[in-house]
């Protein structure tokens, strides 16, 4: 805005203006070189979003550029902050699972992994067999319906708008799925502290194998659309690459580090949950640039489908969550016979448990990164502290680095690829 | 993690190292904690950038979380926690400080640590603690004018009645 | 045999047809007005429908519904085909994306044209929560959108306040008119296609809801500043900060 306009900007507008561009003297690599015939050039500083058709949700940049290659970017978040741990310090521990749930909203499954698998650490509660492989099952699936997300929407940011269809066709049966074991399509508190809430219904099982069945031949379909098209090999080879070591030192985890030849994976490196039972590859990129995130993340979804055969294989028997009534709800049929599970019944619906204190951290391999959850109790049934340590957040300072020197197209390719969910950057 | 008699080879060779470098100031290293089977080293606040050299020179080169906790109504009152991991040999180690809600002033580790910087940010505007050297000392996730840090026991939650036809002109909780 | 009646109580001015000892507090009381209200009128103005005589009770009534085929032609042209603004803010995002999925397609209904201008779109579903630093951008595309337009409020978080009700979170109602509410966490695209088809009835039967009137719904468009205007019009004034 010019500065005569200034006067008829109301406080919001001059609000929205909310990070000081430096003077050009101190932008990176600025100069206004005076040209010969008495001009003089400068850099353009372009801001993208936060509501825009191509960044994932509401992240704004300010981009640097000099002609169409972008010089520096600056990501402004915040826009979807909503204090979700603040909100979980006001709550007793099971009625922080929801809360946290919609923090990353695409990988909610994981979240309440992470917060869950954090405060049975503290607590020392013992979580059954069954009920880590049937929460293997959910995660994996919930790490092909994100995946198949951001394949859509990447696709979509590229121009392939049927493939945005295609991917929702197969999330659809996924939602299934997880509506047939929770009752609920996003957001579902499948799991508790202790395990999961409900063990999984009769016709379950046939129906995910319908899906695995399906699930590979569909994800070649996709490949076979994108891998041989040549929009998307131009667009997605040599951009936005970044080495291992840069990314390493910025933090950055998950398919991104993985594409960049650094096999790091905490479901194999540090297993949780019973993984180190199941056998699956992690595929790992040798260039790092956009075309190996994609191809990495695209292989991600054989190996999850891999894995949930496994474990339904060998599902085993026994319960779905804790036997320690302090912690879990006993089932409603004892309520009629024992009087210890009535009262253990209303001081878990009222109270809720009494975790002893500590401060625990626990990190897990969410489809983004590594997803970590940090818990501090001070004893009393309402945790002190959450702190989700969310991968999107760490890798997006990422992004500046990947992108400088490349064209804005690129950019936004690159942004696609960084599969940033913005519920899990502002929290 | 490193077990316990491993934390404390590595308090003990902090201790030494950085207590003989600086033989009047003493060790960096307060306290050690184990805790299901996860080690914690409570340091100096003043000698967080050089504790975490020393432990990335003992193979922790990746920070993984760096967050704030507010120990209200315990002093020191505020904490800053380093979550540090060793990939070679799959090992995690926090460090954690302990700043004085009268003066939260901490060295940013950002130059060293680039991940550091969006997650300085945060624990600055949630928690009011100052990075002193980090190269874009603003609010990340509230508005800039924003005044106030949300994250501290003492801030109020806010929010607002669910408005109804009744009551749409009311208001309650905390201004931007 | 005569029929003795014992008189009404009197009515007070300000809640008619109701008693005058009933406390004009009182639930029921509220609820009348309330209703009334929604329906344009104001409770103590001369425009409340009960008190206007013949010719204006004509007119007022024809302001309300349509008479004319053309009326009823361009309102059904209108509903049938909603420009959506491309806008999703968080997890309704998601459900909005499975509502013009395959499954339960909105382009059956003629509203798959996802516009990312809000120059260009008429309908505005704001799917997920709205946090206080976003709420003046939303107000800021709601008035760049052109007349007529509509919003939807899609989800808990910007109906009420939803999961979160904290210091980070501003419900939709706060600072932009909202003409259907959809609640759910998040709701189901079936239910999302319910408040638009409700939307759609709404603009198909009534395009002129007297709510609007109420909400200052009318005259938002925002227009930039030409260099010969002193000040632009309708861009809020000093100090108005839009309730964010």
């Amino acid at each position: 805005m010019s500065a005569g306009e200034e006067s008829t900007l109301s406080a919001y507008r001059r609000r929205e203006q909310s990070t000081t561009i430096a003077p050009l003297e101190e932008q990176p690599r600025a100069h206004t070189e005076a040209a010969g015939d008495g001009t003089r050039r400068e850099l353009l500083t372009l801001n993208f979003g936060p509501h825009h058709p191509a960044t994932h949700g509401v992240l704004r940049l300010l981009v640097t550029l000099e002609g169409e290659v972008v010089r520096d970017i600056k990501p402004i978040i915040g826009y979807v902050h909503t204090g979700i741990e603040k909100t979980a310090e006001d709550k007793s521990y099971w009625k922080v699972i929801p809360v946290v749930e919609r923090m990353d909203y695409l990988a909610y499954y994981f979240n309440a992994m992470a917060f869950c698998s954090a405060v049975e650490t503290l607590a020392e509660v013992e979580v059954p067999r069954r009920a880590q492989y049937l929460r293997v099952i959910h995660l994996e699936l919930n790490r092909i319906a994100s995946h198949l997300i951001w394949l859509g929407t990447s696709a979509l940011d590229l121009g392939a708008v049927s493939i945005f269809l295609y991917c929702l066709r197969e999330r659809e049966r996924i939602l299934d799925l997880f509506e047939m074991s929770s009752g609920q399509r996003m957001h579902t508190r499948y799991f508790q502290v202790g395990g999961v809430i409900e063990d999984i219904p009769p016709g379950f099982a046939r129906k995910l194998r319908d899906f695995l069945k399906d699930m590979p031949k569909r994800a070649d379909e996709y490949g076979a659309i994108l891998n041989a098209n040549e929009i998307v090999l131009q667009r997605l080879r040599g951009t936005g690459p970044l080495d291992a070591d840069t990314l390493l030192a910025l933090g950055v985890t998950g398919p991104l580090l993985r594409a960049a030849g650094n096999p790091w994976d905490l479901r194999k490196a540090d297993p949780y949950s019973s993984y180190e039972d199941f056998q699956f590859k992690i595929p790992v990129g040798t260039v790092g640039d956009n075309y190996d995130r994609f191809a990495c993340r695209m292989a991600e979804m054989y190996e999850s489908v891999k894995i949930i055969e496994q474990a339904l294989d060998g599902l085993p028997g026994g319960p779905h969550i804790t036997e320690d009534r302090k912690f879990a709800l006993p089932p409603r049929h004892e309520l009629a016979t024992s009087m210890e599970a009535l009262i253990h019944h209303f001081k878990l619906v009222t109270e809720g448990f009494r975790v002893p204190p500590g401060e625990v951290y626990y990190p897990i391999e969410s489809p983004r990164g590594e997803l970590g959850c940090y818990v501090r109790s001070d004893g009393s049934s309402k945790p002190a502290r959450v702190h989700m340590r969310d991968p999107s957040f760490v890798n997006l300072q990422a992004l500046s680095h990947m992108a400088q020197g490349g064209y804005i197209a690129d950019m936004i390719a690159t942004v696609a690829m960084l599969d940033p969910i913005l519920g899990g950057i502002d929290r | 993690m490193p077990d316990a008699t491993e934390l404390e080879l590595i308090a003990q060779e902090l201790r030494a190292a950085e207590g003989s470098a600086q033989a009047s100031s003493g060790s960096p290293v307060l306290e050690t904690v184990f805790f299901r089977g996860r080690a914690t080293l409570v340091v100096e606040s003043e000698r967080i950038g050089a504790v975490l050299v020393r432990l990335r020179e003992r193979g922790y080169g990746f920070l993984a979380s760096l967050h704030g906790v507010d120990y209200y109504p315990h002093e020191p009152r505020l904490g800053v926690i380093y979550e540090l991991l060793d990939m070679h040999k799959v090992d995690r180690i926090t460090v954690k400080l302990r700043l004085a809600s009268a003066t939260p002033e901490v060295d940013s580790v950002t130059p060293q640590w680039p991940t550091a910087d969006h997650q300085e940010r945060e624990v600055h505007d949630m928690f009011g603690v100052s990075f002193r050297g980090h190269p874009n000392p603003r609010r990340i996730l509230m508005p800039e004018d924003y005044e106030g840090h949300p994250l501290r026991r003492d801030f109020p939650v806010g929010g607002e009645p669910v408005l109804f036809t009744y009551n749409e002109g009311e208001t309650r909780g905390s201004a931007p | 045999m005569e029929v003795r009646r014992e008189p009404l109580p009197p009515t007070s001015a300000a809640t008619p047809g109701v008693p005058e000892h009933v406390d004009p507090q009182a639930l029921g009381v509220r609820e009348l007005n309330a209703s009334q209200l929604l329906r344009g009128g104001d409770l103590l103005g001369a425009n409340r429908p009960a008190h206007l005589e013949a010719a204006d009770l004509e007119r007022y009534v024809q302001e309300r519904t349509l008479t004319t085929t053309l009326d009823r032609a361009v309102a059904w042209a209108r509903s049938n085909s909603f420009f959506p603004l491309s806008f999703g803010l968080a997890c309704c995002a998601m459900e909005q994306f499975h509502a013009a999925g395959p499954r339960l397609d909105i382009a059956r209904f003629g509203y798959e044209a996802f516009r990312a201008s809000p120059r260009q779109a008429d309908l505005i579903i704001l799917a997920g929560r709205v946090s206080i630093k976003m709420a003046p951008i939303i107000r800021r595309l709601y008035d760049q959108m052109l007349e007529p337009k509509w919003a939807i409020s899609m989800g808990a978080c910007c109906s009420s306040m939803g999961v979160f009700n904290n210091y980070a979170l501003v419900p939709a109602d706060k600072f932009m008119p909202i003409d259907v509410h959809v609640p759910g966490c998040p709701p189901r695209p079936e239910a999302l296609m319910h408040g638009v088809l409700k939307l759609r009835q709404m603009v198909q039967n009534d395009p002129d809801a007297g709510w609007r009137e109420r909400y200052h719904a009318r005259g938002t468009e925002e227009i930039l500043p030409s260099p010969h205007a002193a000040a632009a019009v309708n861009v809020p004034l000093e100090g108005d900060t839009a309730g964010a």
